[in-house]
């Protein structure tokens, strides 16, 4: 494997104020972690959302909201009142030295604060503010509630996911909330590239629901290729013509599988050979095969097959089977699972995170990505309320301990 | 009309299917030009997306489909036969042009084909090559293949969506793309700002299995600090109720409403005219709503029957309260929010004609995303080769003939 | 049988001034039976300050002693007689409760300390209220309220910064002490009632006085740093002091914390001062708040203090008429609908307002009655409380050991 360095990070002579919600940690975290100063502006006495669960030993506490602890690695914390004058004023000064600007309040929200992008693009010309709302700053829209059930139902995934017999479902953890927080991230740093060019700071508009509309592959497809509406179709998926399984019982769970012209059925088909198993499967010309012309009673007798290959196996002896010979066959992996998966063991995915107020050191998933400079990593756990009020009011901007104190009381920070 | 972001950055996509491709796709729309590297049709090595439905009105063929459209937009498409000596050549040129090569074969294959990154740095010492195979560049699983749809399964998100009384589900689709693409396009433009710095490129591993675990974190937390692990959860929510997916009138048309606080309770009482309901003493707190969740859910959904899903969310969101159609294809295509961000936007095909794809839920204001349509199979061949590479005429004929692009 | 929360409960009560009668007027006002011990050769000295009903002097006369006993029965004894303490013991055996605030050392005198007590009475609840405590080096100090308050910090906290130190004119110990008092009381009370136990409380003016001054005293300890005073300022908000209004010597307080300067400045018609920069933020208001109390001070001038408290009231913003007096008694329409203040029947001194509780008890609201002529209730306490004959009781009238 080839070593990562940890050099300087392009990335770490930047600020960024971050008074994001659920649907933008993801965006600070991912900058924090590649090496950004982010600093998480929350109101004095924390986030809201420091009271989603789950928590840490199950204590419901702000400072062991394990949601909150995932998502907001690496950053600073300051606490500050920004509907105060005192507030602005200081959110102002931050912002004459910031490069990003992440948040999530309601459309016009900030305007009535005198806090708005052009407001703020005049303190600092360059300024990259991004704006992360249910369904975006402007439209028929704007003024509605967002949940995550809403983006996912609004985003069209929810359309296609559960039994025709049931109500659409959406995933037990929340998704849309991570996949506004990356997909802003993305677009983030694809205005900054423009900045590094041209000098120019801008707006961006995040919809959290349009971020969903990449998942409901493939409803939109099917209505712009053949006037098709999908549905649900329980434990099958779409494709064209066929219904497939993605997924086949074995002896302890689920596996999934699914047909694959080439090589990776060839050697399955060997692999179930050698256990005297094959049928179907076994009759199919491989290299030849075009999906196409299959019929749906072929991929059931494929599909039957397999199941009843694996069903005399566990997960981890097929999976184990399957990586030695490169097949294409893989467990359905609950978190239990996942901890425990050799493969992220072998890469070192999982990063020890010291929390010295829980005495503690916790286990977090690692960064997303690996880089040969090796500037992506998890930094330092989430911040406490406020941990860098000090480092930041008082070091970087000269109050003194009497003013803070004064600020303090006065509900500021 | 807008600026353009990524203008001058130079992309080589060897990628197959969503992840690669997709990430492409964004650095396109944004200005990027993107050359997608593909076998010739006769080496049956194109990207088998471009055999995967649907097709346009269901004829099938290599340049009809809307899947392989969804991912390949903004693209130029270049056929090149790497099995040949002087298609290699000619793609150490592509190596050489490029700022970034992208791609997502399973691990080995890159250098099997002699273009791992150690071959890279010698045509083109700052070059970015960014990887992303299913499980990463190392590691046991590191050759074998998968798709979204296995990856969904194996990072345990399939697990987590179904009725905890019947096996989970997932999405019937590989979710676990719509996850990667955007760390990939974040990783490559930090690696371009990187080299602007200090001169040099680097590689860039990206599992997806990894990236997808990420969309995991609290579950992850909630096992490894308290021990418990996750499983599928209907459409409940711990924390509110009611909280769901409810029927309306029409044909398998449904709203889904979510009440997190006892103040928005009673505002969705008020609107939907039930006064009983809202001092009914089983529901006025969350606790009491969870409680009689079940019977709940009945009564919200003995309103819901009576009206459309429409009708059902203006009225609930006029009381300040989520709730949302659940949208298929053609509402997705309606809906008039989207139409105003200019969500779907049309491109013009040589072969498909006029059609719309997805471009993101980003609005820039300086430099907004422009969508370009797929290429069709080695459409762009000869444009690359004379107008990017600056082939001579001469040198492209000699390649033609010897079928580097295509078959004889 | 006196009704209200606390009947059946009995107080013997050797208290005397007002912090010690405060607590058992709270005590009687709301069902207890008090026998307060007075002595013509030492009489409670609250019966000899002024005023006077009706500006004539008279042991029974005296309002600060008819507000301070409501209730209770006044039992003349003489401790000092031969007599004198078997009385007193006596009495103790059929009370729930003592409670005394002589200085220390003297019911150790009498042989009336806790141990002896529960001697007669196992169960006896013993309240000691001092100024300093019943044990330490400065124990036997002569303290009153006035240089316990000095003592406990408070004169040094209020005041000018630029002037001496001057506290309250009123020995204000004296009125914090009953509250933590009767608390302590009631749980001791309580705790009887489940395990059949008594027990001592001794609590004093000084420390229950620091507790009001707890914040200054950590940050002290944690800090070391010393407060000091401020004159009407706060820390954390501006405006906030008092301002002089129309009339003679008529103020309004006003306070202003950081959400309410919009309000306020609307109030005052938002003149174009208020919307310069340095009053825009709390630190700005902070850093030129002599300005902007003269500002404010040119605006509340030209209003009378209740115009001033009622417009800022109406916006939302705290203020409040300094009252006095007459403001109390007779104008502030609020204490009356609080009904504070009760008519009590007196035989020598009529009809008077008394003060009830600052709290009120919906189902056993207090009653009060009339504070006791002294010696008033001997006879009744003797032969229905103590069960004596007439004749036992004749032949201690005879001995002298009610004077």
């Amino acid at each position: 494997m080839i070593p990562e360095k940890k050099t300087e990070s392009p990335l770490a002579s930047y600020r960024a104020l971050d008074l994001t919600d659920e649907n933008g940690f993801l965006c600070g975290k991912i900058f924090a972690d590649l090496g950004m100063d982010v600093i998480k502006i929350e109101k004095p006495g924390g986030d809201a959302a420091r009271r989603l669960g789950p928590f840490y030993h199950d204590i419901p506490d702000p400072e062991k909201s394990l949601y909150w602890l995932a998502y907001n690695t690496s950053k600073r914390s300051i606490t500050l009142n920004i509907e105060s004058p005192d507030g602005q004023e200081i959110f102002k000064r931050l912002v004459k030295t910031a490069h990003f600007v992440f948040e999530c309040f309601p459309p016009g929200y900030m305007d009535s604060l005198g806090l708005d992008y052009q407001v703020l693009a005049e303190i600092n010309p360059g300024i990259i503010m991004t704006s992360i709302t249910p369904f975006g700053q402007m439209g028929p829209y704007s003024n509605y509630k967002g949940a995550d059930i809403v983006a996912l139902a609004m985003g069209g995934l929810m359309q296609l996911c559960g039994y025709p017999d049931r109500a659409p479902l959406r995933w037990g953890l929340e998704q849309s909330w991570p996949q506004a927080g990356a997909q802003a991230a993305m677009g983030t740093i694809i205005a900054h590239y423009h900045r590094l060019v041209s000098g120019e700071g801008q707006h961006v508009d995040v919809s959290v629901r349009d971020c969903m509309i990449w998942s409901a592959y493939p409803s939109p497809q099917n209505w712009s290729m053949v006037k098709k509406i999908v549905g649900r179709t329980g434990f099958t998926a779409p494709r064209g013509h066929l219904n497939l399984r993605l997924n086949h019982r074995c002896k302890d769970g689920y596996v999934a599988w699914m047909p694959w012209r080439g090589e990776v059925t060839k050697k399955l088909v060997e692999y179930m050979g050698e256990e005297g198993v094959g049928g179907s499967l076994r009759e199919t010309d491989w290299d030849q095969v075009n999906m196409e012309e299959v019929n749906q009673e072929q991929i059931d007798r494929w599909q039957d097959d397999i199941e009843r290959f694996c069903l005399n196996h566990t997960k981890a002896e097929l999976h184990n089977e399957v990586m030695k010979r490169g097949l294409m066959l893989w467990p359905m992996n609950d978190v239990k699972d996942l901890r425990e998966m050799s493969q992220l063991l072998a890469r070192h995915f999982w990063v020890d995170v010291e929390h010295p107020e829980l005495n503690d050191t916790v286990i977090y998933p690692g960064p997303p990505v690996k880089t040969g400079e090796g500037y992506w990593q998890i930094r330092r756990r989430a911040p406490l309320i406020g941990e860098h009020n000090e480092e930041v009011y008082k070091g970087e901007l000269g109050f003194s301990e009497s003013q803070l104190v004064v600020l303090r009381q006065a509900g500021v920070i | 009309m807008g600026k353009s972001a990524l203008e001058g950055v130079k992309v080589v996509d060897l990628g197959v299917t969503v992840t690669a491709p997709l990430a492409c796709k964004i650095l396109g729309m944004y200005g990027a030009t993107v050359v997608k590297v593909e076998g010739p049709p006769h080496t049956l090595r194109f990207d088998p997306l471009r055999m995967y439905p649907p097709f346009l009105d269901g004829i099938a063929g290599v340049n009809r489909s809307g899947s392989f459209a969804e991912y390949n937009g903004s693209t130029l498409g270049i056929t090149i036969d790497l099995r040949q000596p002087r298609g290699m050549e000619l793609m150490c040129k592509l190596v050489t042009w490029c700022d970034v090569l992208v791609e997502n074969f399973s691990a080995g294959t890159l250098k099997r084909m002699g273009l791992d990154y150690d071959e890279l740095v010698k045509l083109n010492p700052d070059i970015i090559l960014a990887m992303t195979a299913t499980a990463g560049e190392t590691g046991p699983a590191a050759a074998q293949p998968g798709t979204g749809l296995q990856l969904q399964s194996a990072s345990g998100l399939t697990h987590l969506l179904g009725w905890p009384d019947r096996p989970p589900v997932g999405s019937p689709n590989a979710y676990t793309d719509y996850i990667g693409p955007w760390y990939l396009v974040i990783a490559i433009i930090a690696a371009l700002e990187h080299r602007m710095r200090t001169g040099k490129g680097q590689w860039i591993d990206m599992s997806q299995l990894e990236a997808a675990v990420t969309f995991l974190s609290p579950a992850v937390l909630d096992y490894t600090t308290n021990g418990r692990v996750l499983h599928a959860q209907g459409n409940s929510c711990p924390y509110a109720a009611p909280h769901g997916a409810y029927r309306c009138q029409g044909d398998d048309r449904w709203c889904v409403i979510a009440v997190f606080t006892d103040e928005e309770w009673r505002a969705f009482c008020q609107v939907i005219g039930n006064q009983e309901l809202a001092h009914d003493p089983r529901f006025e707190t969350i606790l009491g709503r969870k409680e009689n969740e079940e019977e709940l859910n009945r009564l919200v959904e003995s309103w819901t029957m009576g009206h459309t899903p429409e009708e059902v969310m203006a009225v609930v969101q006029e009381a300040g309260v989520p709730a949302g159609v659940v949208l298929n294809g053609r509402d997705l295509y309606e809906d008039p929010q989207l139409k105003l961000r200019n969500h779907f936007q049309n491109v013009f095909h040589p072969e498909m004609g006029t059609t719309y794809g997805s471009t993101s839920g980003l609005l820039l204001s300086k430099t907004p995303c422009r969508l370009g349509p797929p290429p069709c199979l080695g459409e762009h061949t000869e444009y690359v080769c004379r107008e990017i590479l600056e082939l001579s005429d001469k040198e492209f004929v000699e390649l033609l003939n010897e079928g580097i692009f295509g078959a004889l | 049988m006196k009704k209200g929360a606390l009947e059946g409960l009995r107080v013997l009560d050797f208290t005397v001034m007002a912090a010690g009668p405060l607590v058992t007027k709270f005590l009687s006002d709301h069902g207890a039976e008090v026998i307060k011990l007075e002595s013509t050769v030492r009489p409670d000295v609250i019966r000899t300050f002024i005023p006077f009903a009706g500006g004539t002097p008279g042991i029974n006369r005296s309002i600060t002693f008819a507000e301070g006993n409501t209730g209770k029965y006044s039992f003349r004894l003489n401790l000092s007689h031969p007599l004198g303490i078997d009385i007193a013991k006596r009495l103790a055996s059929c009370c729930d409760i003592v409670v005394e605030n002589f200085n220390p050392g003297v019911m150790k005198k009498h042989g009336l300390t806790y141990d002896d007590l529960t001697k007669i009475k196992s169960d006896v609840i013993m309240v000691s209220m001092s100024g300093l405590g019943q044990s330490g080096p400065h124990s036997r100090h002569r303290n009153i309220g006035l240089s316990i308050q000095a003592l406990a910090g408070i004169n040094h906290f209020t005041g000018w910064p630029d002037r001496a130190p001057i506290g309250y004119s009123i020995p204000y110990p004296d009125v914090i002490i009953p509250w933590f008092a009767l608390l302590a009381l009631m749980a001791a009370v309580d705790y009887r009632k489940r395990t059949g136990k008594g027990q001592y409380i001794d609590v004093t003016m000084l420390e229950t006085s620091l507790h009001f001054l707890a914040p200054a005293l950590l940050d002290y300890t944690a800090n070391g740093r010393e407060g000091t005073r401020m004159g009407n300022r706060c820390a954390y908000a501006a405006p906030h002091g008092v301002y002089r209004c129309q009339g003679e010597d008529r103020w309004c307080a006003i306070e202003v914390f950081n959400d309410d300067w919009p309000s306020f400045c609307k109030v005052l018609g938002n003149p174009a001062w208020s919307k310069e920069p340095q009053f825009a933020t709390l630190l700005g208001r902070k850093e030129n708040e002599e300005e902007l109390d003269r500002l404010v001070e040119d605006w509340t001038a030209k209003r009378s203090a209740e115009e001033v408290m009622s417009l800022m009231q109406q916006a939302g913003v705290g203020a409040g008429v300094v009252q006095n007096a007459e403001d109390i008694a007779d104008k502030d329409p609020h204490f009356k609908y609080r009904q504070f203040y009760q008519v009590v029947e007196h035989p020598e001194i009529g009809a008077y307002e008394c003060p009830t509780a600052s709290f009120k008890l919906s189902k056993t609201p207090c009653e009060l009655s009339p504070a006791p002529c002294l010696g008033e209730h001997n006879e009744y306490v003797c032969t229905k409380i103590l069960g004596m004959s007439d004749k036992e009781f004749s032949e201690l009238v005879a001995s002298g050991v009610f004077e």
